[in-house]
């Protein structure tokens, strides 16, 4: 009788985790919820877009729109690939914190003072000094003011415990009103745009003026993913991120890994800010880093804080952004609907994760099973 | 003197933005969950109580029924956003930082699509006046405390009753600071989340209705009304998680933000171009140094909600 109670009290849909998860199949769901995102998108684009609903056909424009967007001259693959890059290393530059749950969301802020700390360097002495001293003092300045505005969340969740994701939330607004102090400081007419330096300028590789930064952060990636599986730092990160106490009881200096974690983390921040300053826009304004800082926390995490998968998913987001961009070029649409784009396949991407670790099973389906096992 | 006064007024109202946004907010982190997802909420909310003014702004309704009719539609669509923020971070177990994020982004382009299609002399021009009520057409600052902004004192005051004075209110609290203990005693932690995200979210929406109808009252607001959203998370910290204390927070907060172009009225002080940014830094510097020091104190009343960020799961205990 109480076998029988239990059965009916049993829930509609019945969760248990996955013991582990075949790659095929785990690449499998992600694709599915891809798919289905693009499909809402889809959706949403007949209720907003006025050319879509006067020609319905005009909606394999719209899907085309993402192919354009990245690959259709070699111009718009360049720039895919620049920008993949800068994302790609403001993500890696997050990893190590989030790797240890240090919930980093500065990032935006201390690729900001990056930008900013090369830019003033080149302000102040470029012209003056031989233009290789100066790339190396503006990249010093980046790594410094980084490094900076990453440690002093750090310092603070080290010794009083602070909350870090709220600290380094605000950082990012102090950032960004320091930049527009000195630009009007800089720029004395008030227009508060710094034209562009004239010195300073990383040197194009090849003739191409994104290769070194690709080459660069693909480096990083290489290097970033033997320092965190492969080293001492890296496996202290890991047992501070699995359990303080673990680290305490094995006799890691948790203050000290945090601090030194986070110095690591700014730094490389400032060191995509020096990218950005000295190799792609040679001036600095409030939006150089345009929101990428919070993007990357989403890379980082899609990409299972490892830096080869978030190869792939910092492509992916960039091409999701080309696209939607290219969508709202050639159907005449508002300037902001690649960020709804975005923001939905960024739902089902997030959303089925869940999928990935979790087995639903239905009532009745479970109810079957159970009945043949009887038998 | 005059002018202290107006300033004062222009404090309380641009900081009912604030209040509204910093409440809802509050709601979800005594729930366990930061939502960073509030900018695109409040975003969402003011594109929803436009959309419904777009329908009826120039109808024969009662202001009354307009005004209504504006709030619940705002309510509706920013709960409405709440809702998918709980579904991915409850019920799919999503990481709350990234979801919320998602959330900012889908929400602020939304929006801008929205707001973008419609007429403002259909949903601001004529509803604008009912918003007012009732010191709409005076001509000194007065003229800028409207409907909404006594509501958002009125609803600040009262989460703080319902979070503090109330069982439910203690329930609350119990899911954010501990939700395995919650559940030991048999608190539906789930239901708990669900229902404070959501209405937390309803909340900060009016929020973004409030800048957009009544306190800009510009064709422009809704382009700038992201900012204020985060301003809004970093009030909850000002606030110290107390819904009540955002009303002498979000007036600090206007006051330093509008202060930069108040000033440069006053003749005896004498500010540079370049003192302005550093007066807008001054609210976040100000959160950072109250974040700080109430760490320092370490005093229990004081600190965020101990799983604040922390999601729960019955079986991963």
């Amino acid at each position: 009788m109480s076998q029988h109670h239990a059965e009916n009290r049993e829930p509609l849909i019945h969760l248990s985790k996955r013991p582990g998860i075949s790659l095929y199949k785990a690449w499998g769901i992600r694709l599915a919820a891809i798919l289905l995102g693009l499909a809402v998108c889809g959706l949403v684009a007949f209720a907003l877009i006025e050319k879509i609903q006067e020609k319905p056909e005009r909606i394999w424009d719209f899907y085309n729109a993402f192919i354009k967007g990245s690959f259709s001259t070699p111009r718009k693959l360049w720039k895919f690939l620049r920008s993949t890059a800068v994302l790609l290393g403001i993500a890696l530059a997050l990893t190590p914190a989030f790797r240890m749950r240090f919930w980093n969301t500065g990032a935006e802020g201390q690729t900001l003072v990056g930008v900013l700390g090369a830019i003033a360097v080149d302000f102040y002495l470029g012209g003056k000094i031989p233009e290789p001293v100066l790339l190396i003092l503006m990249l010093l300045a980046a790594l410094l003011s980084g490094a900076v505005w990453g440690v002093i969340p750090a310092l603070c969740k080290a010794k009083w415990n602070t909350n870090e994701t709220l600290f380094t939330l605000m950082m990012n607004y102090v950032a960004t009103f320091l930049v527009s102090y000195f630009l009007v400081v800089w720029v004395p007419n008030g227009s508060s745009s710094l034209p562009k330096m004239k010195f300073g300028k990383l040197p194009a590789l090849f003739g191409n003026d994104y290769l070194f930064i690709i080459l660069l952060i693909l480096a990083l990636t290489a290097v970033l993913y033997i320092y965190l599986n492969y080293s001492k730092h890296g496996y202290e990160i890991n047992v501070v991120g699995e359990s303080v106490r673990t680290a305490q009881y094995v006799g890691i200096n948790v203050r000290k890994v945090i601090i030194r974690t986070m110095i690591l983390s700014g730094m490389l921040c400032g060191l995509v800010g020096y990218l950005i300053a000295a190799g792609l826009d040679q001036t600095v304004t409030t939006n150089s880093v345009g929101g990428q800082g919070f993007t990357a926390i989403m890379v980082s995490w899609l990409g299972k804080f490892n830096p080869l998968f978030m190869i792939l998913t910092s492509a992916l987001i960039q091409f999701l952004n080309q696209g939607a961009a290219q969508i709202s070029q050639d159907l005449n649409v508002s300037g902001a609907l690649p960020a709804v784009i975005t923001g939905i396949i960024l739902f089902f991407i997030i959303g089925c994760e869940f999928f990935l670790n979790y087995e639903l099973h239905f009532r009745g389906r479970h109810a079957k099973v159970k009945k043949e096992g009887v038998k | 003197m005059n002018i202290w006064l107006n300033f004062l007024i222009d404090s309380l109202a641009f900081g009912a933005t604030f209040m509204y946004g910093s409440t809802g907010e509050i709601l979800t982190e005594k729930a366990g969950h930061l939502n960073l997802g509030i900018p695109g909420i409040m975003c969402m909310g003011g594109a929803g109580g436009c959309l419904m003014l777009n329908l009826i702004g120039k109808s024969n309704l009662p202001p009354f029924l307009i005004v209504l009719l504006g709030i619940l539609s705002s309510l509706l669509l920013s709960g409405l956003m709440g809702l998918i923020y709980s579904f991915m971070t409850m019920t799919l177990r999503a990481n709350q930082n990234v979801t919320g994020l998602a959330l900012t982004t889908f929400g602020v382009g939304l929006m801008k699509v929205i707001m973008s299609k419609m007429d403002a002399t259909v949903y601001l021009v004529g509803p604008k006046m009912f918003y007012r009520w009732p010191f709409a057409g005076r001509q000194d600052a007065l003229q800028c405390l409207g409907v909404l902004f006594f509501l958002a004192i009125i609803v600040a005051i009262a989460s703080s009753y319902v979070l503090f004075r109330t069982k439910v209110g203690l329930h609350l609290r119990a899911v954010g600071e501990n939700p395995g203990t919650a559940d030991a005693v048999g608190i539906n932690v789930n239901r708990y989340k669900y229902v404070a995200t959501c209405v937390g979210s309803g909340i900060a929406g009016l929020g973004g209705f409030y800048y957009i109808i009544d306190y800009m009252a510009s064709q422009e607001a809704y382009l700038s009304l992201e900012a204020f959203g985060w301003l809004s998370i970093a009030l909850v910290i000002f606030a110290l998680w107390r819904p009540h204390m955002t009303i002498i927070g979000s007036t600090v907060f206007g006051f330093l933000f509008s202060c930069s172009s108040y000033i440069t009225n006053i003749d005896w002080i004498h500010v540079t171009m370049a003192a302005k940014p550093i007066l807008k830094m001054l609210p976040y510097v100000v959160t950072i140094l109250v974040l700080i020091i109430s760490s320092v104190r370490n005093k229990r009343e004081n600190q965020p909600p101990s799983s604040l960020g922390l999601s729960y799961f019955r079986e991963d205990r």
